[in-house]
This record gives C-alpha cells, structure tokens and sequence, in this order.
C-alpha cells in the first residue's frame, strides 16, 4: 500500500482492505515469517534454549570422550594397545565425523552466543551500584559461568593444538602394531608437571561450570515439576564431580605412575 | 543509636546523580527503614532542603511500592523483606548504610530513590485478556479448579511486582516477574485457554523493555518478598517451548 492510500493526518487506510477473521490464521507473508524468526533468534529465552541445548550436547558428548581417556589407566602394555585401538577405530567411523562438525559447531554456537548474551546483559545492567553486595544471595560460580567458560575455551585451544592438531596434521610415529600412537603422545605430554597442574585447574573450572551449567539447561529448557527438579540436582552434582574428577585424575596417575 | 547514610541523590533523569552523606544521631531502633527516611526528610525540610524521593505506600509489605538497595542488597540484609518491613534493629549503632535505587536500563531512576517501574505494567498489558467474566461474580461451582492448582496459582499471584528480582539479578532479568504472571494464569481454566499467545507476548515485551537473560543464579528468589519460586521461570521456559510448536 503506498502512503497516498493512508490519510495524511491519522495514517489509517482509506482502502478497504480484507477483514481479517480472527478465527482462521491468515498464512504469514514470506517477509513476515522471515522477521518471526529473527525475533525468535533475538529472544532472550530462545538464545538460552540454544545455550542450553548446544551445552547439554557437550554435556553428552564429554561422557564419551571421558570414556576414552579413563583406557589410559589401564596396565601399560594394554593400554597403549586399547587407546591407540580405540582413537583408530574413531577416527575411520564416519559417524564419530559427523559428531565431530557437530560437536565443533556447538563449541562455536555456545561461545558466541555467550558472547552476545553477555552484552546484551551488560546493556540490561545500566549504571552499576555504588556498593554492590548482591553476591550474597547466589553461589560464585553461577554468576561466574562466563569466566570459567574463558578458562575453559583456553584450556580447548592448548587441548586441540597439542592432541587433535597432532593427529589431524602430524606425523605420528606408529606402535608396534602399525596404529598411530597416540598413546606415547599423550604420556610425553603428561611427564610435564606444569602441564598437568594447568590440566587438573582447568577440570575444576570446568567442574564448576557444569555444576551450575547442567542444572541451568535443563531450567531453561522447562524442567519445572518439583520432584525432577531435585532428580536434576543430584544428577548434576554427580556428573560434574565424576566428569571433572574423571579428567583430571588420568594425567595425575599418567604424571605420578608412569614417569 | 547512630546511622551515617549514604544516600543516591540525582534531580531527575537527565542530571547525573552522586550519593550524599547525611548523619542521623537519634535513630530508634524500632523504627522500619521508611520511618527513618521519613525522620531524614523531616530534618532536610526543616533546613529548607529538597527532601530524599522515594516510593512508599501500605508500609505493610503487600503493595510492592517501596524498594531500595540497601548495602548492596535488594531490601535490604533480610532475606524475602520489603523495605518497609525491614527495621532499624538490623543495623548496628553507628554503621553506614548505603541507599540507592533499583538499577537497570529498563527501571530509569525518576529522581533520587524513585525509578520507573512502568515496563511492568506493559508486560502485564501484553499478557492481554483473560475470558474471566468482568460481569457479577460467577456461581463458584461452575469451575471446577482443584485445591492444588489454586494454591499454586496464588502463590505464583502473589507477586507485588516490586521488583526486587530485576534489581538483584545480575543481568537485571524480569524473569520472575514475568513467569510470575504468566504462570498464574496459565494454571488456572480461564488463562489457559490464551496461554500460549500470552507467553508469547509477554516475553517479547520483557525482551523489548531491554531487559537481561535468566541465568538461573536464583538470586531473585532469596530477595523476592513474596518468595515466589524460581521454578515459575523453569514454567515460563517450558510454557513459551511449547508454545513455538
């Protein structure tokens, strides 16, 4: 409608245009539908649902690779021979590289949309309070979930850049089964005790993180019935303390037993 | 007993504010938080100055009018208080107390403590109608809500809309206003029947009044002085899910 059909003093049509009946849904224009889901994408409850679902799957994604790791503390003969076995058999299934883009994606999506929320949060906020004492009536690390999250993607880079940069784009030498051995990689890296102890902090950081994160996604998606949602605490609870503990306890035993 | 206050002091929305020291030496200590204020401006008018701005109404901690930070906290050091129930005992002689208002985009401060809380009302406004008869009251066995699904709606009801939640929240989210709100309704046979364009609504509002995300911190259940719980937010997520499909 051009603006010469709308009456110059109040902007209301002088066309007569369809009576929308409020009882049948007229089907959305193609620019409607397009700004529905950009106002959707915008949502502050759609971008934590997004939060929340991209973190539930590295959530899942972090008991399979624990899976892995907890091989290395297998008597030594047998261990080098299951992990190297084991990261062979992952590396050809072309399932495992279908989770890897994935599973990629999802650390991507997850950091930058924290990004996003936390400006956007930051606008929200305004001026700051002159005294603040609001810390005390919330846990620390709920309130710090951006910062053991930047702990967490430092932790990612080194993690990539010394395994998964390693096998992608290396040369690995091979076991005396002919499987690239990642396993001797893996405890050379270990025999560093700096190395380790950054290691162990990180899985307490990321401890932290899924404690309040699990809890956090599984409210965000509409967990609210009482009885679950105590079922989702404790779930949590274990879960980061396995996960974290898990992680941090192979390189400790590597460093320790190994060396 | 002796108080040294700390108070916000900023003309209007335009001017920047600072805080301004005032000393009050006969403080009793069964005076509420408001009385106090009120014997300061009794002194500041007697001495031909402007007196503190702040909101007040019932004093009896339903209206959801009052609400100051108080040392860093929504109302004050005690859990799920309004301002006004909030008393000098709490305080020791001779301690400093800092009084500032609400902070967030969305609640600009008027002038002093006050701050403009109508981007509740518009929230409110968005959830629309409900089909409840405005008409004489309806015969009460015409329908039927179980005993459970009342209580829960009025606890959800309760909210005073003070906003505490937002001032306490570190992201100054409305969440537990808004889910408030819409899980009331949302429960009961009359609301239902709208709830999901009311979800709908109601949260695209939140969002344009300009206020934060809901990272489940739970800080604005420790402040709320109606103690509404943080699972009406868990409800509202799941009732705006639900309304996508």
């Amino acid at each position: 409608m051009s603006n010469s059909d709308r009456d110059p003093e109040t902007g209301i049509s002088l066309v007569d245009g369809p009576v929308e009946n409020p009882d049948v849904p007229s089907t959305p224009s193609k620019e409607a539908k397009l700004r529905r889901v950009k106002r959707w994408l915008s949502g502050t409850l759609s971008q934590k649902n997004l939060m929340a679902l991209t973190g539930l799957f590295l959530c899942f994604f972090l008991i399979i690779h624990l899976a892995g790791n907890l091989q290395l503390l297998l008597p030594t003969e047998v261990a080098q021979w299951q992990f190297n076995f084991y990261s062979k058999l992952l590396s050809e299934n072309i399932f495992i590289h279908i989770i890897s883009y994935v599973l990629f994606a999802s650390i991507i999506a997850h950091a930058l949309y924290a990004l996003v929320i936390t400006i956007n949060n930051r606008r929200a906020n305004g001026k700051r309070y002159e005294y603040d004492h609001r810390g005390a009536s919330s846990k620390w690390y709920s309130r710090r979930m951006g910062l053991l999250g930047t702990v967490i993607l430092f932790f990612l880079i080194i993690h990539l850049r010394d395994f998964w940069y390693e096998v992608q784009f290396g040369h690995l030498p091979v076991d005396k089964d002919g499987q690239e051995d990642l396993y001797t990689l893996v405890v050379t890296v270990y025999r560093n005790g700096w190395y380790v102890l950054i290691y162990v902090l990180c899985m307490i950081a990321l401890g932290y993180h899924l404690l309040h994160g699990f809890f956090s996604a599984a409210r965000t998606i509409g967990i609210y019935h009482p009885r679950y949602v105590n079922w989702i605490r404790v779930i949590g609870w274990v879960y980061s303390i396995g996960i974290s503990a898990g992680f941090a306890l192979v390189p400790i035993y590597v460093h320790f037993a190994l060396t | 007993m002796r108080i040294q206050l700390k108070i916000w002091r900023q003309e209007n929305r335009a001017t920047p504010g600072q805080l301004a020291n005032y000393d009050l030496t006969d403080v009793n200590p069964d005076m509420s938080f408001l009385e106090m204020l009120d014997t300061l401006n009794e002194r500041l008018v007697r001495q031909r100055e402007r007196p503190v701005e702040f909101d007040h109404d019932c004093r009896e901690g339903i209206c959801g009018q009052c609400g100051v930070m108080i040392n860093g906290r929504a109302h004050g050091p005690l859990p799920n208080t309004t301002t006004c129930q909030l008393h000098m005992r709490s305080f020791k002689d001779g301690d400093i107390i800092y009084v500032e208002p609400f902070r967030a985009t969305a609640f600009p401060v008027k002038c002093d403590l006050k701050v403009d809380r109508s981007a509740f009302d518009r929230i409110i406004q968005a959830g629309g109608f409900t089909s409840a008869s405005t008409g004489g009251a309806p015969e009460a066995n015409s329908m039927l809500i179980g005993h459970d699904v009342a209580e829960a709606a009025f606890d959800a009801a309760a909210c005073i809309g003070c906003g505490a939640c937002v001032a306490t929240c570190k992201n100054s989210s409305a969440a537990l206003f808004t889910a408030a709100k819409i899980t009331h309704l949302a429960l009961l046979p009359q609301g239902k029947i709208e709830s999901r364009q009311r979800v709908r609504r109601m949260v695209r509002q939140m969002d344009t009044e300009g206020f934060g995300h809901c990272s489940n911190t739970e800080a604005c259940q420790v402040e709320c002085p109606q103690q509404i719980s943080v699972l009406h937010i868990a409800r509202m997520n799941w009732e705006y899910n639900r309304a996508l499909f």
